[in-house]
């Protein structure tokens, strides 16, 4: 009787082994497969910038930069479009980040917990999740025929900007409320009043958070193409707006402003949809220069917010 | 009731907490009917189990109970000379902090020069004259035994000092607006026992030229530094007396089992 | 009771407190400049659909399955459109859905702590890439490498385009999905393994089950960003509307055609132009349902834990 028991728990001990040694392997068949999926999406990405490097590096030199489109593709170049994309995102800067550091600032430093900071709250998380295009429509009805602004720069300066804002506030506010109360208690211990507080400690504490959601906001901007198309942006632009400097006294002028302009996510898709592969490099070559634009601005930011986390010892 | 305790007290009277219950935003009332007094140069030890409202008292004294909506006063807070109840609604809690700091339990410099901690609240209040601000700025660092340690490095990040001298930065920060009452809220919580005495030490000091209340969980260190004793439980005072009167011969059967440990 | 005043040292600063409020309100207009986006939006997409459902019954707008605005004879049926967003939308979830989930459950079972740090920077610069460029990879890349295996796939399809926006949405599914399975108490997965569970049956029978809402809260999501995605589709799935959910037929989506009425010159007023704020209306009534719900799972998740 004893020798059978012990054979029969044997028996079972083999069993259990073997069923570990089975689940072991299901451990290890997932590790496996999960490094795989990573390890292919990142060969994507990688893929994706090598394709375009390659694509586009015929077109790899300065007249690339310095010519207007050209109905002849080896002549087209970028000019009309990177100084577009630069001053829309010009516009969009200086209306999106003030803007938004005011309203995380404002729900986190000011508001009072009722319903009207809950409206706002849900607008907030609402907006970040509305389609891209929708603000063109939106921009489309509003700027250029309700405040009959036009297909201009400034157009599309704040409907990028709309775009951008959720991104900031989120960002502001989250970069804010990193920062301990017992700080602010010790401002307004010493008499500081409640605007103190934000100008003196908040914002500069806040700014490396803050500072990621801005660039993280404008590479964003950058590669936007849909809403810019539905305001009705033109795909040819032979010529350049206004320089916002003037050699001559006041120096500045906002007549640029009001210009027809491209953008460089437009020129790509225009290039794109040509039938002659000649535009499909300069297509290439024009998303290599977002690419790496927006690449550089994110990783740029990551690296600011890794950095942020490191420093901050309360 | 008061105007007796002043004569048997025989010291002149700061600032005075008359009927004064305090609410919370979720209504829970944290201080019921508080009489207490703060006299004038002398250090007020406030004890009691955690929960008392010994801390929510103290903060009621520089309004910062204001900054969180929803916290409601009743009662009044006497400054004297001015003779104003410092919780009227007329009154402004800025002018108010001016004229009493505080120190807080987790020492809390800004993650700013040392030089820019001592001198914010000077800034705050419009001081833009660079030699005022050095003299007040070495006064204040002097008046909290903590020159000599950082004179030279005046403006390197204040998070880089010791967890004593931060908090003694953090003293002569309340200290450079020249205040009239110092509120510490159990300062020396955090500290290691070095530091500890050197805070004590430099409260002794300062009260030549204010008057202190203090929140402490040490009952020993109520014993040595006060001056005068109150002990509170469940958001009441129960007692308040001479420190070596409540610690030797206190008058009520609570603040002794507290004292003695059977309780708290 | 002694006579009190308001010492003139301790009374209001007025000139400080007007700043302060003036101040105030300043930030309070630029937080509500939220709440005007939104009603902005709501009030010109309805504003300019009405002349439109004035021409074209909600009735046949809702059933009709031809969408021709620039024919003789117009019609006007969004399920023509909506078709096309479907469809890929679906093939992107086919692609997303698994990779996404597995990727989540790596980085928060299995990854270490230094694994994830490395991973997750490169799942963002995935999120960072403009849409117009996963276009081009879509048509000159995938559709060609699809060729290669079913030589009769036309250069516009809608399976190459929904390929590449699974692969956009991957690094969305995983990251909220990460953080649901993250959220799951350590003790659950203590409990698991002292009971000599694996990392793998840990994953699969404990932690999944308990961040489910987490879960499927980021597919939704996930759904929501697919189904408002403009240039992948505009680029690589074409722009002719075409009632079908065949994934190798070519077939507008109602971003693309919004983006194809835009590139061309349909006059203000005409009920062309009015036709792509139908369109947009109806992508955001979707979308805000879909975030409404989203959001919803999610919170209910996150008051579980």
């Amino acid at each position: 009787m004893a020798q059978q028991g012990k054979a029969k728990s044997l028996k079972d001990l083999n069993e259990i082994r073997s069923l570990i040694k089975k689940h072991k392997k299901n451990d290890f068949l997932f590790a496996a497969t999960g490094m795989f999926v990573i390890a292919s999406l990142t060969i994507t990405l990688i893929i994706l910038f090598l394709d375009l490097i390659i694509d586009g590096y015929p077109k790899f030199n300065l007249d690339f930069f310095s010519n207007y489109p050209s109905r002849r593709a080896a002549r087209a170049g970028i000019l009309s479009a990177w100084i577009g994309s630069s001053l829309v995102l010009l516009v969009t800067f200086f209306v999106a980040v003030p803007l938004g550091i005011a309203a995380g600032v404002y729900l986190e430093e000011y508001a009072k917990k009722n319903w009207f900071a809950d409206l706002i709250e849900i607008n907030v998380s609402n907006l970040a999740g509305v389609p891209s295009i929708i603000y063109g429509l939106l921009a489309l009805g509003l700027f250029v025929y309700t405040f009959d602004l036009g297909q201009s720069i400034l157009t599309a300066g704040l409907t990028l900007a709309l775009l951008m804002l959720p991104i900031v506030i989120v960002s502001t506010r989250e970069a804010i409320r990193a920062i301990p109360i017992h700080i602010r208690e010790a401002a307004f211990a010493v008499g500081a009043t409640r605007w103190h507080v934000v100008l003196h400690h908040v914002i500069p504490y806040a700014y490396g958070g803050i500072l990621t959601g801005v660039i993280i906001g404008m590479a964003r901007a950058i590669g936007e193409t849909a809403p810019v198309i539905t305001i009705g942006a033109l795909t040819f632009i032979a010529f350049l707006p206004p320089s916002p400097i003037m050699p001559e006294v006041p120096f500045i002028n906002f007549e640029w402003l009001d210009s027809g302009f491209t953008v460089l996510p437009i020129q790509m898709f225009n290039w794109i949809s040509r039938p002659q592969h000649a535009f499909h490099i300069n297509a290439a070559a024009t998303g290599a220069v977002i690419i790496i634009l927006t690449a550089l601005m994110n990783g740029a930011a990551i690296k600011l917010r890794y950095n942020v986390r490191k420093k901050i010892k309360w | 009731m008061v105007a007796s305790k002043k004569k048997r007290f025989n010291d002149t009277i700061k600032a005075e907490s008359k009927d004064l219950d305090f609410y919370y935003a979720d209504g829970t009332q944290a201080l019921k009917k508080v009489n207490l007094a703060v006299y004038e140069n002398k250090i007020t030890a406030l004890i009691g189990p955690s929960g008392c409202g010994k801390s929510t008292f103290l903060r009621s004294f520089n309004r910062m109970h204001d900054l969180y909506p929803g916290n409601r006063y009743d009662g009044q807070i006497i400054l004297y000379p001015d003779n104003t109840n410092i919780l009227a609604k007329k009154v402004d809690p800025i002018e108010v902090r001016m004229r009493i700091s505080m120190v807080f339990q987790k020492p809390n410099p800004f993650p700013k020069s040392i030089y820019e901690n001592v001198a914010y609240g000077l800034r705050v209040r419009g001081e833009r004259n660079k030699h005022t601000l050095d003299d007040k700025v070495e006064e204040a660092l002097k008046g909290a035994s903590l020159w000599e340690e950082v004179k030279d490095r005046l403006y390197d990040l204040a998070f880089n000092l010791s967890g004593g001298q931060q908090q003694r930065l953090c003293i002569a920060r309340a200290l450079a607006t020249e205040p009239e009452i110092m509120l510490f809220d159990e300062p020396t919580s955090a500290l290691d026992p070095i530091a500890t005495v050197n805070i004590e030490e430099l409260m002794s000091e300062l009260k030549e030229k204010l008057s202190i209340l203090i929140v402490t969980h040490n009952m020993q260190q109520a014993a040595r530094i006060s001056d005068y004793t109150a002990y509170m439980y469940l958001g009441e005072l129960v007692e308040h007396d001479l420190t070596d009167q409540i610690f030797t011969n206190p008058s009520k059967k609570e603040t002794e089992d507290y004292i003695t440990g059977k309780f708290g | 009771m002694q006579d009190l005043v308001i010492s003139p040292g301790l009374a209001k600063n007025f000139r400080r407190n007007f700043v302060e409020q003036i101040i105030e309100v300043g930030l309070l207009l630029s937080a509500v400049v939220a709440v005007f986006i939104t009603s902005a939006i709501v009030y010109i997409l309805v504003v300019e659909a009405i002349p439109f459902f004035q021409h074209v019954s909600l009735y046949d707008f809702l059933t009709d399955t031809v969408w021709t605005p620039n024919y003789s004879i117009k019609h006007y049926g969004i399920m023509a459109l909506v078709s096309g967003t479907l469809t890929t939308t679906i093939i992107a979830l086919i692609v997303a859905v698994p990779l996404g989930t597995i990727t989540a459950i790596y980085l928060s079972e299995f990854a270490s702590h230094k694994t994830r740090e490395t991973i997750k920077p490169i799942l963002e610069l995935l999120v960072g890439v403009p849409t117009v460029v996963f276009g081009y990879f879509a048509l000159m890349l995938v559709t060609p490498l699809i060729q290669k295996i079913y030589p009769d796939l036309t250069t516009f399809n809608m399976l190459g385009p929904g390929i590449v926006m699974g692969i956009m949405i991957v690094p969305y599914i995983a990251s909220v999905s990460e953080d649901a399975m993250r959220a799951v108490p350590m003790a659950m997965r203590e409990g698991a393994y002292a009971m000599g569970a694996t990392r793998f049956q840990t994953a699969i029978r404990v932690i999944a089950p308990a961040a489910t809402s987490g879960i499927v809260a980021s597919y939704i999501l996930a759904v929501s960003r697919a189904v408002g995605e403009t240039m992948i589709v505009a680029i690589a799935a074409g722009q002719q509307p075409n009632f079908t959910f065949n994934p190798v037929e070519s077939a507008a989506t109602i971003t693309a055609y919004i983006v194809s009425v835009a590139l061309g010159d349909l006059e203000h007023g005409t009920v062309g132009y009015q036709s792509i704020f139908a369109a947009g209306l109806t992508l955001l009534i979707m979308t805000l349902f879909l975030n409404i719900l989203g959001h919803w799972t999610r919170k209910k998740f996150s008051e579980r834990y």
